[in-house]
């Protein structure tokens, strides 16, 4: 949690600085959260992205939370059409986007009414006050004015941004519409302005994206905010934020879906073989496919498929071929999948499968993040069928995810999942980029004659249990396989009921030997102790400020963080047995709570959530002092 | 397809090792003799043919086949070849399906396929039931057939596979009989020629579901009076030598004319065959020709160019590369806004 000022608002005191090409008293502050709110016409994601990149590029810790509806355009001035974007930026290590906003910017009623009681005590609420007639006040569900109740509560600042707007582009040959469209970018740069951001990316953004007057319409606006800013009374002074003290290297801010994307693209480089993925457009995982198929240049081929069905056995297909084979979905997508993957399983092909989970069940709520789709990845298809899972636990760790899980498929010769999630697929945090040099390399090798004897297709590598990667286009390799029960060996069909168990057995030995190749788990705090909190996926953030957050109060918390979720790294139950008790928050009805108390016969106390958000931190550290308080 | 005309293979090595588990009788047992048959003059080796199939009696065809073959799951067929096709264009790739597999549960796979036109070589077995659950209607059945599972006869409207196909757009579609050696293999290899999806409707009989549906086009001795053999550039006349009969289109509308021994068919307004009209709706008439009352079509319906879908992929991945160069990983990693601390 990033420490404030004590009234928890940027006040005018203690000016320390003067910010270049500002005139007015500038405050530091050690870092501060922004959430932007508005119809989703209203380009709210659009500003809420550009202002975060000019906070990475300033220098700033930060994290995104990107929270819009699933509705492209539902009725303006509505509810349902609000669309949010949360910033949190520091000049410290931060890890989660903020429970609570400190400074709202909200373009019309309706998104006031759905976000202001968010907003931390005595905090900045800045809207649009050419919104505010009776009819948005009504759509939006306020009986009368909203604004002198809130005075009392909040730092209550009305911008006519739309006025201000059409003033700045006068002259310019733009209709009305198009002229109200750029008023984000006034805002924009009243932010920027505020908060001493340079704007010369977002220029340079907008430059790539329009031409002629709707271009010199959105610089225009952009620089009147950032001057509106300077000269109004409004603001009585602006705020520093200095860089945040982290890692040296070379840093970019990275979305997880454009991470596991890289990482896709990656694993072909790395690995010297084609990539080729298969999917079916979804929410959240679209934006695998569409930055996927941005580098044809790179030798990957990108499918979209008739269906999911088709998506996945696209992509079997192309791993038969010999392929880095990857399909992605999310949820409802997925279970489709399931019957092909049990395929997968049965010919021991490699390919990765990627569920970008969302809150569910059945369509549910497309744009809002969870984690209950564990027991489904995991015992979804019929029989005995088992494939690895691979959970990211941030936006940048989803690359290193995906070549995790290309790797692993292809030594061991099974579909690997990689279990990622709305809130990772849409938040951005600055990534390290990673040197290509420190990379693993691992170049595929097919099966080929001259290294094997006899050729039979169920052989298995002694180590791995693997079998061999024999693809299509190798002479004296040709073979049949199939989803029949296999002859140990042949491959053959063969209903024999010992072969059957054998089989089967030899599937499961093959994925359990994985943890093998796993590192040790890191344990953050003491080896052993009173309280363990273990979490897996894109919980790790709040986890973490939470677990600091109760440190810095007195307690001994221990945390570990699950990568692996199948197998189990085999040092887990050992780690488990030190605590002597074990929370685990989970965005599910307590998925991985279940499996770890079956497994480790351990009283894991679950916390879960399924409302669709992240968690906050105040809801961990809570559960955290309610254990510590409790007897056993 | 790495065609190699001085290739010298035979049939045997098209055979594979495992033992055929068709029942006595199946259709299927003749349609894998010719495509063994057919596979040597193809001039493929065989290391470069992969067999692909759904689920179904017609799907077990792969393991008989001594190529690559993947035996995959109900109606996917399709979509598993697209990968295969669309990854590896030099291969030469063959679905094996049938009509409940291709469709009813994997209809919507055909349908993407075809119209994609994927270079593959699709090969549906028709015999109007589904075997291997043992006995239930399928899409193809008529109405009114009794089964186990329409013990008071089917009230589905069945697809003829042609016109689906026609529907589809394919820029390839003949059909052809499973007992009529001469005539499968030639479509087989008109099929393989194609570049783009080749659809073949091979009717085949079940001897223990539903003997019996096509034996008027099977029987030598009615064969010629209940099919049609199209023949590019000739016209469509059937029948014995001494009854001939032609097809004549009246304001669109087929009908069957007499024709004496000494007739010129042409003069008589008989209909002259084409493979190659651009627009379907040649092919379309066509595909309604249904017994009773007129011939069974069998041959090529309608053959056609059009770009294949993994050669445009390709030319996708060439341009790109061409313009771009090769991708370089450190470059996408550093692109965009980055900054050093």
């Amino acid at each position: 949690m990033t420490a404030k000022n004590p009234d928890g608002i940027p006040s005018s005191q203690n000016p320390v600085s003067q910010q270049p090409g500002n005139s007015k008293p500038a405050e530091q502050l050690e870092g501060i959260a922004i959430r932007f709110a508005g119809d989703s016409g209203d380009g709210m994601q659009l500003t809420g992205t550009r202002f975060s990149d000019e906070t990475a590029l300033a220098g700033n810790d930060l994290s995104t939370f990107p929270d819009f509806p699933a509705e492209i355009r539902a009725p303006a001035g509505t509810m349902a059409g609000v669309s949010g974007f949360q910033i949190h930026f520091s000049s410290i290590d931060i890890h989660t986007p903020a429970d609570q906003p400190d400074v709202l910017i909200a373009f019309n009623p309706a998104a006031l009414r759905a976000n202001v009681d968010d907003v931390r005590p005595m905090g900045m609420v800045i809207v649009n006050i050419d919104s505010f007639n009776q009819k948005s006040l009504t759509r939006a569900g306020y009986g009368d004015d909203p604004l002198p109740e809130l005075r009392e509560r909040f730092q209550v600042v009305e911008v006519p941004f739309t006025t201000l707007n059409r003033a700045a582009l006068q002259g310019l040959d733009l209709s009305q519409r198009e002229i109200d469209r750029c008023k984000n970018f006034f805002a924009l740069g009243v932010l920027c302005w505020l908060y001493g951001r340079p704007m010369d990316a977002t220029e340079r953004w907008l430059g790539g994206k329009f031409k002629g007057d709707v271009l010199e319409g959105n610089i225009r606006t952009l620089r009147a905010g950032h001057a509106f800013g300077e000269t109004t009374e409004i603001f009585p002074a602006s705020f520093v934020i200095p860089a945040a003290k982290i890692a040296p290297g070379t840093y970019r801010n990275i979305t997880g879906n454009q991470a596991l994307a890289w990482g896709i693209v990656a694993a072909g480089v790395q690995m010297e073989r084609n990539v080729f993925l298969g999917a079916y457009p979804i929410t959240p995982a679209s934006d695998v496919l569409h930055e996927v198929a941005r580098y044809r240049h790179f030798g990957v081929k990108t499918f979209q498929a008739e269906d999911e069905m088709a998506a996945v056995s696209s992509t079997i297909g192309a791993a038969f071929a010999g392929q880095l084979a990857v399909t992605v979905s999310s949820g409802p997508g997925f279970v489709l999948k399931q019957e092909a993957l049990g395929l997968a399983v049965m010919v021991e092909l490699p390919l990765v499968a990627i569920n970008v989970q969302r809150a569910g069940p059945s369509t549910g709520s497309p744009t809002k993040t969870e984690q209950g789709d564990l027991l489904a990845v995991l015992f979804g298809r019929h029989s005995e069928s088992p494939i690895p899972i691979i959970a990211p636990c941030t936006p940048g760790d989803c690359f290193h995810a995906a070549l995790e899980a290309f790797r692993m498929a292809v030594k061991y010769m099974t579909p690997v999942i990689v279990l990622s999630d709305g809130y990772l697929a849409n938040s951005s945090e600055p990534w390290l980029i990673p040197e290509v040099d420190s990379l693993a390399r691992n170049p595929v090798k097919h099966a080929h004659p001259a290294d094997i004897g006899e050729f039979q297709p169920y052989a298995r590598d002694p180590e791995t249990l693997a079998r061999p990667w024999a693809i299509p286009g190798t002479k004296g390799l040709e073979h049949r396989i199939g989803g029949l029960t296999k002859e140990d060996k042949t491959g053959n069909v063969i209903y024999d009921a010992d072969n059957h168990g054998k089989m089967n057995a030899l599937r499961k030995a093959k994925i359990e030997g994985i943890a093998k190749d796993y590192a040790p788990i890191e344990i953050d705090g003491p080896p052993e102790g009173e309280i363990l909190v273990i979490g897996w996926g894109g919980t790790l953030g709040a986890i973490t400020a939470a677990v600091e957050s109760v440190r810095e109060e007195g307690l001994s918390v221990s945390r570990i963080h699950l990568r692996h979720l199948n197998p189990f790294p085999s040092d887990l139950g050992d780690i488990l047995g030190r605590f002597e008790k074990v929370l685990l928050p989970e965005l599910s009805d307590g998925h991985l709570a279940l499996l770890l108390r079956a497994k480790y016969l351990v009283d894991v106390r679950s916390l879960t959530k399924t409302e669709g958000q992240p968690f906050k931190i105040a809801e961990l550290t809570e559960a955290i002092h309610e254990l510590h308080a409790s007897e056993n | 397809m790495a065609a190699d005309p001085a290739l010298k293979m035979t049939r045997k090595e098209f055979v594979s090792d495992q033992d055929v588990r068709w029942c006595p009788g199946c259709g299927d047992y003749s349609i894998l003799a010719n495509v063994q048959r057919v596979m040597p003059e193809l001039g493929v080796p065989r290391e470069n043919v992969v067999f692909v199939s759904g689920i179904g009696c017609s799907s077990r065809f792969p393991y008989y086949m001594n190529t690559y073959g993947f035996h995959t799951i109900h109606g996917r067929a399709p979509a598993f070849a697209t990968g295969i096709k669309a990854s590896r264009p030099e291969l030469s790739v063959w679905i094996v399906t049938g009509d409940g597999d291709g469709l009813s549960i994997g209809g919507n796979h055909l349908l993407h396929t075809i119209r994609r036109n994927i270079n593959t070589q699709i090969l549906l077995f028709n015999n109007q039931i589904y075997g291997l659950t043992k006995g239930q209607y399928s899409p193809t059945s008529k109405v009114g057939i009794k089964t186990k599972s329409t013990p008071q006869g089917s009230i589905d409207h069945p697809v003829d596979p042609i016109a689906f196909a026609i529907g589809c757009g394919a820029t390839f579609i003949a059909r052809t009989i499973d007992v009529d050696a001469k005539h499968m293999q030639n479509i087989l290899k008109r099929a393989h020629e194609h570049k783009g999806t080749a659809f073949v409707e091979i009717l085949q009989n079940c001897p223990v579901f539903n003997d019996g549906i096509w034996e008027d086009v099977q029987d030598r001795k009615s064969r010629a009076k209940a099919s049609l053999v199209l023949e590019h550039g000739q016209p469509l006349v059937y029948g014995p030598a001494e009854n001939r009969q032609g097809i004549v289109f009246k304001d669109g509308i087929p009908s069957v004319i007499d024709l004496a021994e000494d007739d010129d068919p042409i003069e008589r307004g008989v209909v002259v065959h084409d493979e190659h009209p651009e627009a379907s709706s040649y092919a379309g008439v066509l595909a309604t020709l249904q017994r009773p009352d007129f011939p069974l079509p069998v041959g090529v319906f309608r053959a056609v160019e059009k770009p294949t879908y993994e050669a445009m992929l390709q030319d996708q991945v060439d341009s790109a590369t061409a313009e771009r160069g090769v991708g370089d990983l450190s470059a996408l990693l550093h692109s965009g806004d980055t900054w050093r601390i």
